[in-house]
């Protein structure tokens, strides 16, 4: 891949709740268009991270751009070229399908004819005409995790991010989510994922490890595999985890 | 702008489909104005009356039957023993006990001069002091005939001396106690609707994890609050009209003034009370702690703003307080437009003072609600 | 039992944990009832009044000391004709407005009689209807005193005892009620909320799997809020006492067990009202509206019952608080002993098994 524009930058973030580091000089850029992982055991600070990226929270220190916009001052712009999916889900139950894509297109600034467009095309791709008018709360798990994730994208972001976003559901459902991130991906909206499924790890261009709130390892999983000399990702992970731990 | 549109529909959806909510919000509410109207009197009908009378004479008679005759009382019990009386004092079968003491009469004539004695259950202290006034007006009222009657006429009305005493009641010459509590009532229950309604709502979305999902679009937080008052302002506005429309059909509530300023200062007041809602919102991690604000802060805001009690009754420091209560300024409104006819000019001092805490409290809530943390 | 006691625990820690939830169940009580122990009355103070006195004299002027010297009265203007009336009205600061005709003196000399006219701003019908009273009881008490020293003729004097509160005092009728209407409006709500929150996040399936019975599962929900309004009612009691002046002249054990019927009766009302719904909104909306205008207005709390339509008089019988006020006057008040509130705490006690077992019939329902 060509290494173009950067979207996110990133340079020695930290970001401190009273004496506790959760982040701790972080130096990472990201590239247009690709899909980057950011793994970590729960609790490593990754959360916290994707949270500052997004302008919900503001860092302590270090110089941080997202979409070319700074992280302390323009946090509403920056809110203005990123969707946003977490672990915790994010429609409403008690609203329908086709009510919920309207509402988040609305409030992100579409006109009524693109949401009609929009809502139109995402009803027929997943086809669900028999179900738009139901109410979310009445669809399994996996559904409402590939719907929000198309309403996070809805308004055509620079970039995505998404926390978690396959927790707890079956591995068919989670291929099909990443069919999903591979599409954004092509149209041209970086894909900032965390994760601690290791075969999801592989899947992303990039990858970023977290440890104690610490990047200790960046590259394509291709060469973290070779570096630490396993065979797969998951060992990959248990050697970083058990170094900081010994 | 066109965002505020997709909230108020969101908003509006999300009401009307929460079924056990629907009655809360539009049935209850107009049942208890209804009902609990009625309640509201201290007007005193039947004090319950224990008559002692030891006496037995013509001019003992005399005053029984006055007493039984009178609308304020209701004989329950005669007895000839004081002790007994007080027993029924103190089981709750009388509130007030006559005694006639034996040679009442006799003593009337050859002393010219006697006592009557009134022993009277004080719990209730007005209830207390009025039913002592009525009682002894009764007596007073006796006084003057036993003159007349021993003395004549002319003796008896120039020795005996009475001031009469003749009262009219302006706008409410009825005295009708529930055309005075429909727009209190009424004021009360908007008030709460549209606290808890707002209160609730936004802590709700913490709750759920929603908002994280609005905190991320560029929305502005102005728009996302006014977009979130709307609806329950217009919900209002609904509800006052369906009792005023209560109170004028099934209460006969004169409605003087103009209807227009009774709209337009509601308008002004729903706006403080739900940006009291959202900012109790703001601060609170969950609906129970959301909830308790809004409780503790309703039930003193109600029972100092005159709707029960009278305002001028407080100790100064509460009538202080009670310059930063929204509700009392409203009920005060309320009654002097629909039932006196205040114009604008009259209730002025209220409207600005009722901006001023509007103004406050929306800006509050908008600095109070953070995007990011 | 071991794995009850490892439930109660939870359930303690849910809310000592919560400091904001805490502070504010122990805080709003006695927030409140110094609050409105000391600003809500029924009493007549510094009312605001006008005279009109046509007369000027001697009497007029003694009667106007009269009713100035007493606290229930300030006056606010003295009028010169009758056209000021309705303008010192509408401005909303006036309540009464008092008229002595002209030669008031001579006429009480000469005729034994003489007019004073009372004009009230009746918008508040109750306050007009006190205020009057307050005045004519002024009035009648000093025509009376002028009476006893014209020696007149056949004087029957009246001599009053008031039973119970001589100083007739307003607290002492209210300390009961906003004791009923706090224990009531806590109980109730915290309990139906802490078991629909179960519900809505959906934990409370998680205990139902459990070993755990469900009579178990509720009495350690409630268990802890028992505690917790107990120690609230005693705080009301204490503040009463020592804030307030009340005597408590029957027996203190007595007084707290009928604390604890009552708080049991709330509890197992907020057990009832958790049963009807599963979201923690509608749960407080219901108790919040069911309860609250009903306790104030309904329980002789601030209106006398006695006088109410009779229709309203029946539907006052089904409110609980209603004879918990009844039994915390007579205890506290009178000195009553069990042998006289035995049958209002009967009648607590059929409210709250009525209560208990309406629940049991809709929770079984609900499992099958």
């Amino acid at each position: 891949m060509v290494k173009k524009e950067k979207v996110i930058q990133v340079k020695n973030l930290v970001k401190k709740f009273g004496d506790f580091v959760a982040n701790d000089h972080l130096t990472f850029d990201v590239y247009k268009g690709e899909i980057f992982g950011f793994l970590g055991a729960n609790g490593a600070g990754k959360t916290t991270a994707i949270r500052i990226l997004c302008g919900l929270s503001i860092p302590t220190s270090g110089d941080i751009s997202v979409a070319g916009f700074d992280a302390y001052t323009q946090t509403e712009n920056i809110k203005k070229n990123i969707g946003y999916m977490s672990q915790k889900f994010s429609l409403y139950e008690d609203l329908t399908i086709t009510e919920n894509i309207k509402f988040y297109a609305g409030i992100y600034g579409l006109s009524d004819k693109e949401i009609k467009q929009k809502s139109d095309k995402l009803i027929q791709k997943f086809n669900l005409s028999d179900k738009k008018n139901k109410l979310i709360k009445s669809l399994p798990l996996g559904w409402k995790q590939k719907l929000a994730f198309s309403i996070a994208i809805i308004h055509n972001p620079k970039i995505v991010f998404l926390d978690e976003p396959t927790g707890g559901v079956d591995p068919i459902t989670r291929r099909q989510f990443w069919d999903l991130i591979y599409e954004a991906a092509d149209a041209g909206i970086t894909v900032f994922v965390t994760t601690h499924y290791m075969d999801e790890a592989e899947y992303c261009n990039r990858l970023s490890i977290m440890v104690d709130g610490k990047i200790e390892a960046l590259d394509t999983p291709e060469n973290l595999i070779k570096q630490y000399k396993v065979d797969n990702m998951d060992q990959v992970f248990l050697k970083l985890a058990r170094k900081t731990n010994a | 702008m066109r965002t505020i549109k997709f909230i108020i529909q969101k908003e509006f959806k999300q009401i009307f489909r929460n079924k056990s909510m629907l009655p809360m919000i539009f049935v209850i509410p107009l049942v208890q104005l209804l009902v609990l109207v009625n309640a509201a009197t201290f007007e005193i009908k039947n004090i319950d009356l224990i008559i002692v009378d030891k006496d037995l004479s013509s001019t003992s008679r005399q005053l029984t039957a006055k007493f039984n005759g009178s609308a304020f009382f209701n004989v329950v019990k005669t007895t000839f023993s004081v002790q007994q009386a007080e027993d029924y004092l103190y089981q709750d079968i009388g509130d007030l006990v006559l005694v006639i003491p034996q040679n009442f009469e006799k003593q009337l004539v050859k002393n010219q001069k006697a006592d009557i004695q009134l022993l009277i259950n004080a719990i209730d202290g007005v209830v207390a002091g009025l039913s002592n006034y009525y009682a002894t007006s009764i007596i007073a009222g006796l006084n003057k005939e036993v003159i007349t009657r021993w003395y004549g006429v002319s003796k008896g009305n120039s020795a005996y001396k009475q001031i009469s005493i003749q009262y009219s009641h302006w706008y409410n010459p009825e005295l009708n106690y529930k055309t005075f509590m429909v727009p209190g009532i009424l004021v009360l229950l908007i008030t709460n609707i549209g606290l808890f309604l707002a209160g609730m709502n936004l802590v709700r979305e913490k709750e759920i994890g929603t908002i994280e999902q609005i905190n991320v679009t560029p929305i502005k937080k102005h728009h996302f609050i006014i977009g979130k008052l709307i609806p329950f302002w217009i919900i209002s506005l609904f509800e006052l009209a369906l009792g005023l429309i209560i109170g004028k059909l099934v209460f006969d509530i004169p409605i003087i003034g103009s209807l227009w300023l009774v709209f337009s200062v509601t308008a002004i007041y729903m706006l403080v009370v739900l940006a009291i809602g959202l900012f109790i919102s703001t601060i609170t991690e969950n609906q129970l702690q959301a909830m308790f604000f809004a409780f503790f802060f309703n039930l003193v805001f109600i029972l100092m703003s005159g709707l029960f009690t009278a305002v001028e009754s407080m100790p100064t420091w509460g009538q202080i307080l009670n310059k930063i209560n929204p509700i009392a300024y409203f009920i005060r409104v309320m009654r002097m437009v629909l039932l006196k006819g205040s114009t604008f000019i009259d209730i002025l001092p209220e409207i600005i003072s009722l901006s001023m805490f509007a103004v406050l409290m929306f800006s509050l809530a908008v600095w109070n609600y953070r995007k990011t943390s | 039992m071991k794995r009850f006691i490892g439930f109660l625990k939870k359930e303690f820690y849910h809310i000592f944990r919560d400091r904001r939830t805490l502070i504010i169940l122990f805080g709003m009580p006695v927030a409140q009832v110094l609050l409105f122990g000391f600003v809500i009355t029924n009493e007549i103070k510094n009312v605001k009044i006008a005279i009109l006195d046509h007369s000027k004299d001697e009497i007029t002027k003694q009667i106007t000391n009269k009713i100035l010297a007493s606290e229930y009265f300030i006056l606010d203007k003295n009028l010169s004709s009758d056209n000021e009336i309705e303008s010192i009205f509408k401005a909303g600061n006036v309540k009464e407005i008092l008229i002595f005709e002209n030669n008031f003196a001579k006429k009480l000399e000469k005729y034994g009689k003489a007019n004073i006219q009372i004009i009230t701003d009746a918008t508040d019908p109750n306050t007009a209807n006190l205020i009057v009273s307050y005045t004519s009881a002024i009035i009648l008490n000093y025509s009376n005193r002028l009476n006893v020293q014209s020696n007149v003729p056949m004087q029957i004097q009246t001599k009053t005892r008031m039973f119970y509160n001589p100083e007739l005092k307003s607290v002492f009728m209210f300390v009961p009620g906003i004791m009923a209407m706090i224990l009531m409006l806590i109980s109730a709500i915290m309990t139906s909320i802490s078991i629909t929150r179960e519900k809505e996040m959906g934990t409370m399936e998680i205990l139902l799997v459990s070993p755990l019975k469900p009579a178990q599962i509720i009495i350690g929900k409630v268990m802890p809020y028992v505690i917790l309004s107990f120690i609230n009612a005693v705080t009301i009691i204490v503040l009463g006492m020592y804030v307030f002046g009340m005597p408590v002249q029957g027996s203190i054990p007595l007084l707290l067990a009928e604390n604890v019927l009552f708080i049991l009766l709330a509890l197992s009302l907020g057990i009832l009202i958790s049963t009807t719904t599963d979201n923690q909104q509608a749960a407080m909306m219901k108790s919040m509206f069911g309860l609250l205008l009903p306790t104030i207005l309904l329980s002789g709390f601030i209106y006398p019952i006695e006088n109410m339509p009779i229709a309203l008089q029946i539907v006052a019988n089904l409110m609980p608080p209603r004879w918990f006020i009844i039994i915390i006057k007579d205890i506290m008040l009178k000195g009553t002993s069990f042998a006289f509130v035995w049958k209002e705490t009967l009648i607590l006690v059929a409210f709250t098994l009525f209560f208990l077992i309406i629940s049991i019939k809709k929770f079984q329902i609900r499992l099958e």
